[in-house]
């Protein structure tokens, strides 16, 4: 390829992505919009919150619980060279609260919901069914993605509170019970190193910014799939995957604004 | 007149040197045709001859690259604002080809939608009306099914009530006969001219489907190689060859008497 090809390649990729990011922009105030004013859907909500926060919350406390039991274990070795091994449930409750649980849980939600919304969506646009709900002079992004997103930002903070506490549960499992750690050290180096103002509204914070995250990620491919079987399999891949960095590399930028 | 679907304002559409190209196939070139005021209009034609197309631009559904579509004589829809088009769509029903009911909801729920969404009519009077459409398309006992649950035709009657639960004065039907058994299909055909005498809506049928189309159509358009042959669907068969030659099969021809 020649240099002057080259360029015009990069200068299109490049346009694309702007462009991309513009319609994605246009598309995620479109719904919160939707998502804040009324009709108010309490019944359509209800529906989503069981779907993508009911449905995950086996996944998620069964991660929670193995995680925080690798935690407990890993920290455990490592704290017992320095002879500080009462200290295990600070590291397992400080690392699973400000970055682990919220983290963790958006890549499970990501992979669980956020893959079903998508795929959702774009099989209602397959079979024409968001076509129907225009002819009834019902917007779509009001009727089927404002709920869908809102269910899953509300859940999404939830969720990750429930796999941190799994996890310090399966971090007290396995350096109290098993390997027979002080519980009263486990519990109360917890209590002095957490605090709620750093570390607890940091954690819930991150919850928050993952849920609107993923849940744009899944309504945006959902709504722009192409209409056809492998249109649908490309919105769910493409959100896991999407969502997926997405969350990873804002958890950085929340990390550093958050002044930890 | 039958109380159930009594009407409403018939529209009168216009379409006025339509062009549309997909990738690198001409659909349209300079399509224009009228379909009359309250009268059943089929529009026939070989497949990818843009009847489907045709359907959905005058629903706003795509729009053409070049060409205008009005509405009584007046407003294009192309160029209609947000609000206009949801009061044009407030008098359209449309029957999707695969039904396009949602799938999560059950068919009760389907055909109450745009009552609950556009009326201040209370639960009980939404009622009402829905079991009246149900009777009126030949539904009884589906209240509680899921789209998925019903057959072919139920799934085209169902669709139908929910066109017609708010007494268009358009209706729109994509292959209303496509897949469907002879005897549900004469059915489907009864059903749409009791609606058309019932109501007096004007209605448009896209069909490749030759018997129904010659057995309920008042109007013909036949879409060929990007234009349109339009008018009465006798005068069209005896006069115009082109359509004679579409329409009737050798055996058939001499026997209506048409021109070869």
């Amino acid at each position: 390829m020649s240099p002057a090809a080259s360029l015009r390649a990069l200068g299109a990729g490049s346009l694309a992505v702007v462009r991309n990011l513009g319609r994605f922009t246009v598309f995620s105030l479109g719904l919160l919009v939707a998502g804040g004013r009324p009709p108010w859907r309490g019944r359509r909500l209800l529906r989503e919150i069981y779907d993508s926060g009911v449905l995950s919350l086996v996944i998620v406390c069964i991660s929670g619980v193995a995680v925080g039991a690798v935690l407990g274990l890993q920290g455990h070795n490592t704290l017992v060279r320095f002879g500080a091994e009462e200290n295990l449930g600070a590291v397992v409750g400080l690392a699973l609260i400000r970055e682990l649980g919220p983290v963790l849980t958006s890549l499970l939600v990501a992979g669980r919901a956020g893959s079903a919304m998508a795929a959702e969506i774009a099989s209602m646009k397959v079979t024409e069914q968001l076509d129907g709900l225009r002819m009834m002079s019902v917007d779509p992004l009001d009727f089927v993605g404002a709920p869908k997103a809102t269910a899953m930002i509300l859940s999404m903070p939830l969720l990750a509170t429930l796999f941190t506490l799994f996890g310090i549960f399966g971090g007290y499992l396995v350096g109290v019970v098993v390997l027979g750690g002080d519980a009263g050290s486990y519990l109360s180096t917890l209590q002095d190193a957490v605090r709620f103002s750093d570390d607890v509204a940091g954690g819930l914070i991150k919850g928050l910014v993952f849920g609107v995250l993923v849940a744009l990620i899944a309504a945006y491919r959902g709504f722009t799939a192409q209409p056809s079987s492998a249109g649908v399999s490309a919105a769910a891949t493409s959100t896991v995957v999407i969502a997926s960095v997405a969350t990873l590399v804002s958890d950085y930028f929340i990390t550093a604004l958050w002044g930890y | 007149m039958d109380a159930a679907l009594a009407v409403a304002r018939p529209i009168e559409i216009e379409a006025r040197g339509l062009c549309y190209t997909r990738g690198t196939r001409v659909i349209m070139e300079g399509l224009s045709c009228v379909f009359p005021r309250g009268r059943i209009s089929v529009l026939a034609g070989p497949s990818g001859s843009g009847k489907t197309t045709l359907l959905r631009m005058i629903a706003c559904l795509i729009q053409p690259d070049r060409g205008a579509i009005r509405i009584d004589g007046e407003a294009d829809v192309a160029q209609m604002g947000a609000a206009a088009l949801r009061a044009f769509r407030r008098r359209v029903g449309m029957l999707f080809q695969g039904g396009a009911l949602l799938d999560s909801m059950s068919v009760f729920d389907n055909v109450a939608l745009p009552l609950r969404e556009h009326s201040e009519l209370g639960e009980a009077q939404i009622r009402g009306e829905v079991h009246r459409v149900f009777e009126a398309v030949g539904l009884e006992a589906v209240d509680d099914l899921l789209p998925g649950q019903l057959s072919g035709g139920m799934v085209k009657r169902a669709g139908l009530a929910r066109a017609l639960i708010e007494k268009p004065d358009l209706l729109l039907c994509d292959e209303p006969f496509s897949g469907l058994d002879p005897p549900t299909v004469r059915r489907i055909e009864e059903l749409l001219q009791h609606v058309n005498e019932s109501v007096g809506a004007t209605m448009l049928i896209t069909s490749h489907h030759t018997q129904s189309t010659l057995r309920i159509a008042d109007h013909l358009v036949l879409l060929q190689d990007g234009a349109a042959i339009s008018g009465a669907t006798g005068e069209l068969l005896r006069e115009d060859p082109r359509v004679a030659e579409f329409f009737v099969e050798p055996p058939l021809r001499e026997r209506a008497n048409c021109a070869p």
